[in-house]
């Protein structure tokens, strides 16, 4: 028997032993240790609980009330930074929605109306055309024109700009950021768990802080919307610029390039295309954040979904979250154009005239002039005529109440078939697990998959946890988030096949997860709640539709990059078409599957904030709670909780990743 | 939206006419800032203010605000006034910050916030007892669902808005299980829901809002509030546990940044003196959320109706 079977043997019965002894503790450790009279094994004491919280809400307070640098305070400070953020906001949010005024308040005049709706659905053709062909300046124009017809205009020019000035900051920012940790090894390493946490922490945990920074209002939203957004460019950033090929950094050295030079010059444009996914990303993370922006004074399209559904009207809040998908889906396709257009080279422009130099730029300022001036009297050039706008709204309400009415048995007896067989064990099976032991679990997995660096950081954090006193609202997220990433792969990784062998299925789940991805989960949760009640099943639909996503994106991008050479191979050797997928397709994609499974998981963890919203009983619920009574410790002490927990399934789930990359001879092993 | 151009002249044109006459006398023309929330109720009620505040010649914006999160822009003076705090659900917040020095409760709205448990007209039929609660130890079966049968399901609202209902339902001895909704919108989605199919529900529901004027139903009726039946075991029903009644029926507040008097002398009596009834709010939501008027129409109506009475309050 050789070396590595017997290896594999042995780590094999290692989990074995390891599951067997959980599941006893968690069957037996309640009895076992009321005989023992050791009832802190089960449940965490409140007298060992570490009172964090109040000592980072008094952190806070001295930073915002008693901070003084010599010459000014640090509310000052973020102050003055809220007024530099201000400004362009304002501007853009002038010019797209609201006009520009004289005066404040409600008694302002306005002296220069808002761009008509012709002018920007002239601009953004142009923009399409511009960036790639007519086909695209056709669906970037009738998305917007979309917008228009269904009475959305208004807020989603209010959201568009959040969305332009969020974008730059996040991406000029993101930018810096990666080339500083380009640069500096040990900037990276520090900038790593930071942009760990920025992904993580749930927004709400950093909601009230920020208010107390930033002032209420729309900066803070901004602000906000600027940290979550941020960090996949600054990763990009720096993985891009490792990327550039060695000989064109030679060829700047030769030609004696300074290092700026070099910076701005060489490696920035070499690049760029990659940049390009990054600033993608930042858009798609931002249109993300507008319903909890909304919230506290962002207003738009966001705010529209939220007032909708308290009045319970699903159809004006699923009309405002599909202006939302539709104002992303445009927003992305142009900037995919651009990111692949800046890799081509285009002629500089020639002709006689400045029409023909730039026909769209001049034909644009053309509409803008005529709307600008038919607008004074003809109001429907300045802005959309309100009875002209449809409405679906109806439609929505009217299809949730048939199928509440006709379908309701049937979608109770599923759900009672998943509690009970499903969900119910799972959670008691962690709830039962003694905390002591778990934490020497973890610890164990840990040092199994990456040495005692990710051992020593598992037993740290989840000692944290233990000992702030948020064991048990832990463990009901493991579980709940446990539960859907289980459910979540089920479905989503045989879909990402299906899609990467089958071209017309890819097409509509494409659009259907681009649709999941940036449609606000607030708008399904609520007819969710009306067919399925309040309860984990409920958050378990919600967390399972939008963590879905990611799982069938890697999965069908791991079986799609399958090198051609292996799968020519089996079929020389007279595999049928099943046999390729599973004997050579699926397990060369497992890495890739493991990765989307890990971003899977991410996602269900940010999900818990939404969730909380229909009563369940975990961390997310604890973050909410906080952010309602405006306790700044609480949030944010549960908060980092949640982020470890991320952390650790992430460190874990790369490390195995990692090991099955290299099992398969597809990365070298270094250590 | 329409005849952009008559609309702008006639605000610059009653501008003009206002810096001639009205703003002369008030003492700051900085905009006295108002927040909004997301509910039709407390949308109205700060419109209504802000006219007032308007027709005195003060300057007034609106700030879309988080309802708790406000506090820390009151406190700060980003944010002027708060038109509804209701005692039910934000005392503590209140509380929190006029201890701080920085926010002052401007006196009550008028509106008195009811909490309670909640059922459809048609669940009468099936539990006669009702509204009286004894009936609810009979029937509890009656309100059971898979998950919780035999013991009824009662839908309590946010955990955040306390309410002490596993309390009471252990104190009065009744045979439910207490399940907390997430949000006010889940809340009413479930009775949406049961509505539709008039299936067995109860509920946490409050008024003023527009969900009594929608569904037909009733309160239960509790033993009544006192606040030694919540402090004290031995009052009330049951003598060996507290929280034995119904609860407590509130104020909604008014609450204002504590730099407003300074700054606007003159609006801040008018703000403390402002009050609606309860009556006049419903039919104002009712006209809003269900029959689905504009809600600068609804204000409108109201201040033609009730010049009067705030002329009163300005001109105090």
């Amino acid at each position: 028997m050789d070396a590595r079977v017997l290896e594999q043997r042995k780590s094999l019965a290692l989990w074995l032993g390891l599951f067997a002894l959980t599941w006893f503790f968690a069957r037996f450790g309640a009895s076992i240790s009321e005989a023992l009279g050791m009832e802190w094994l089960i449940s965490y004491p409140k007298e060992w609980i570490i009172p964090l919280n109040d000592k980072v809400s008094a952190l806070m307070k001295w930073l915002v009330e008693d901070v003084h640098f010599i010459l000014f305070s640090f509310t000052d400070m973020t102050r003055a930074l809220a007024w530099l953020i201000e400004q362009p906001y304002y501007f853009v949010r002038a010019l797209l929605a609201t006009g520009f005024e004289q005066g404040v308040g409600r008694r302002a005049v306005q002296i220069v109306p808002p761009l008509s709706w012709l002018t920007i659905l002239a601009g953004v053709i142009a923009l399409g055309h511009y960036a790639k062909d007519w086909f695209l300046a056709a669906i970037v124009g009738l998305s917007f024109a979309y917008l228009a017809i269904f009475g959305q205009w208004e807020s989603a020019m209010v959201t568009l700009a959040s969305v332009v000035v969020a974008v730059p900051i996040g991406v000029i920012g993101g930018l810096l950021l990666g080339i500083l940790a380009y640069r500096h090894p040990r900037f990276d390493r520090i900038m790593t768990p930071v942009l760990d946490l920025m992904q993580t922490i749930p927004i709400f945990a950093y909601l009230v802080p920020i208010l107390f920074m930033f002032g209420f209002g729309p900066v803070s939203a901004l602000v906000a919307t600027v940290i979550y957004a941020m960090p996949p460019m600054v990763r990009i950033t720096a993985m891009a610029l490792k990327a550039v090929d060695p000989e064109i950094k030679d060829f700047g050295v030769m030609s004696g390039c300074t290092r700026s030079q070099m910076t701005w010059r060489i490696l920035v444009p070499s690049a760029l295309s990659s940049l390009m996914v990054g600033v993608n990303q930042v858009i798609m993370l931002s249109l993300n954040m507008v319903i909890i922006a909304s919230m506290i004074g962002a207003g738009g399209l966001g705010f529209d979904v939220l007032s909708s559904l308290r009045r319970l009207n699903i159809g004006g809040g699923f009309e405002a979250g599909i202006a939302i998908v539709i104002l992303a889906i445009a927003i992305d396709r142009l900037s995919q154009a651009f990111a692949v257009r800046s890799s081509q080279i285009h002629p500089a422009p020639q002709g006689s005239n400045i029409f023909k130099r730039h026909p769209r730029s001049t034909l644009v300022a053309l509409v803008l002039i005529v709307a600008l001036i038919v607008g004074r009297f003809v109001p429907a050039f300045q802005t959309y005529p309100d009875e002209m706008t449809l409405t679906t709204g109806a439609f929505w309400s009217d299809g949730v109440k048939y199928l509440n009415i006709n379908y309701f048995d049937v979608f109770e007896a599923v759900k009672i078939f998943f509690l009970t067989w499903f969900l119910l064990p799972i959670k008691r099976f962690f709830l039962n697990i003694p905390w002591p032991w778990f934490i020497v679990v973890i610890t164990i997995i840990g040092w199994k998959f990456g040495g005692w660096k990710l051992a020593l950081m598992n037993g740290v954090m989840t000692l944290f946890i233990a000992s702030t006193g948020m064991w048990e609202k832990a463990m009901v997220t493991v579980y709940l988030c446990g539960a859907s990433v289980i459910i979540a792969s089920a479905i989503g990784i045989p879909l990402g096949v299906l899609a990467a062998i089958n071209q017309r299925a890819g097409r509509v789940i494409g659009v259907v997860i681009d649709t999941l991805q940036t449609l606000p989960s607030f708008v399904y949760l609520i007819p969710v709640v009306m067919l399925f009640r309040i309860g984990d099943f409920t958050a378990m639909i919600a967390i399972v539709l939008y963590a879905l996503v990611p799982a069938v994106r890697y999965a069908a991008h791991g079986v799609k990059s399958v090198s051609p050479d292996l799968i020519e191979a089996g079929i020389v050797s007279g595999c049928t078409k099943r046999q390729i997928l599973t004997r050579i397709r699926l397990p060369l994609a497992l890495p890739e599957i493991l990765l989307g499974i890990n971003q899977t998981i991410m996602l269900a963890l940010s999900m818990l904030v939404i969730t909380a919203l229909v009563g369940t009983r975990d961390l997310g619920q604890e973050v909410y709670i906080a952010l309602t009574k405006a306790d700044t410790g609480r949030g944010l002490v549960a908060g980092f909780a949640i982020a470890f927990i991320a952390i650790m399934a992430d460190r874990i789930i790369n490390a195995s990743a990692k090991n099955a990359r290299i099992r398969f001879g597809l990365e070298a092993k270094n250590d | 939206m329409k005849n952009f151009l008559t609309k702008s002249i006639l605000v610059a044109a009653t501008g003009l006419m206002m810096s001639g006459t009205a703003m002369a006398q008030v003492e700051s023309m900085d905009p006295i800032k108002l927040t909004l929330h997301d509910w039709s109720g407390q949308l109205i009620n700060t419109k209504i203010m802000g006219a007032i505040l308007e027709e005195a010649g003060y300057n007034v914006e609106y700030v879309q605000a988080d309802y708790i999160a406000q506090f820390a822009g009151l406190k700060t003076g980003d944010l002027t006034l708060a038109m509804e705090i209701w005692a039910t659900t934000g005392q503590e917040a209140l509380d929190e910050a006029t201890a701080t020095g920085n926010v002052v409760n401007a006196g009550e709205t008028g509106l008195q916030a009811i909490e309670e448990w909640w059922y459809p007209l048609y669940m009468k039929e099936r539990c006669p007892g009702l509204p009286d609660w004894e009936a609810l130890k009979a029937c509890s079966g009656e309100f059971a669902t898979a998950e919780t049968a035999p013991k009824g399901r009662y839908v309590g609202g946010p955990v955040t808005w306390g309410g002490f209902d596993d309390e009471r339902v252990e104190a009065l001895g009744l045979d439910f299980e207490v399940v907390h909704a997430g949000t006010d919108a889940a809340l009413f989605a479930e009775l949406e829901s049961a509505y539709q199919r008039e299936a067995p529900v109860i509920l946490w529901v409050y008024v003023p809002h527009w969900a009594p004027a929608k569904y037909e139903g009733e309160f239960v009726e509790f033993p009544p509030y006192s606040a030694e039946c919540y402090s004290d075991p031995s009052v009330g029903v049951n003598p060996d546990a507290a929280y034995d009644c119904g609860k407590p029926r509130g104020p909604i507040w008014k609450a204002a940044w504590a730099g407003m008097e300074d700054k606007w002398p003159g609006a801040y009596p008018a703000v403390q003196a402002y009050t609606l009834t309860n009556e006049e709010m419903s039919a104002m939501v009712g006209a809003v959320d269900l029959d689905g008027e504009e809600i600068d129409a609804v204000v409108d109506a109201w201040m033609d109706a009730n010049e009067g009475r705030w002329n009163g309050w300005i001109t105090q």
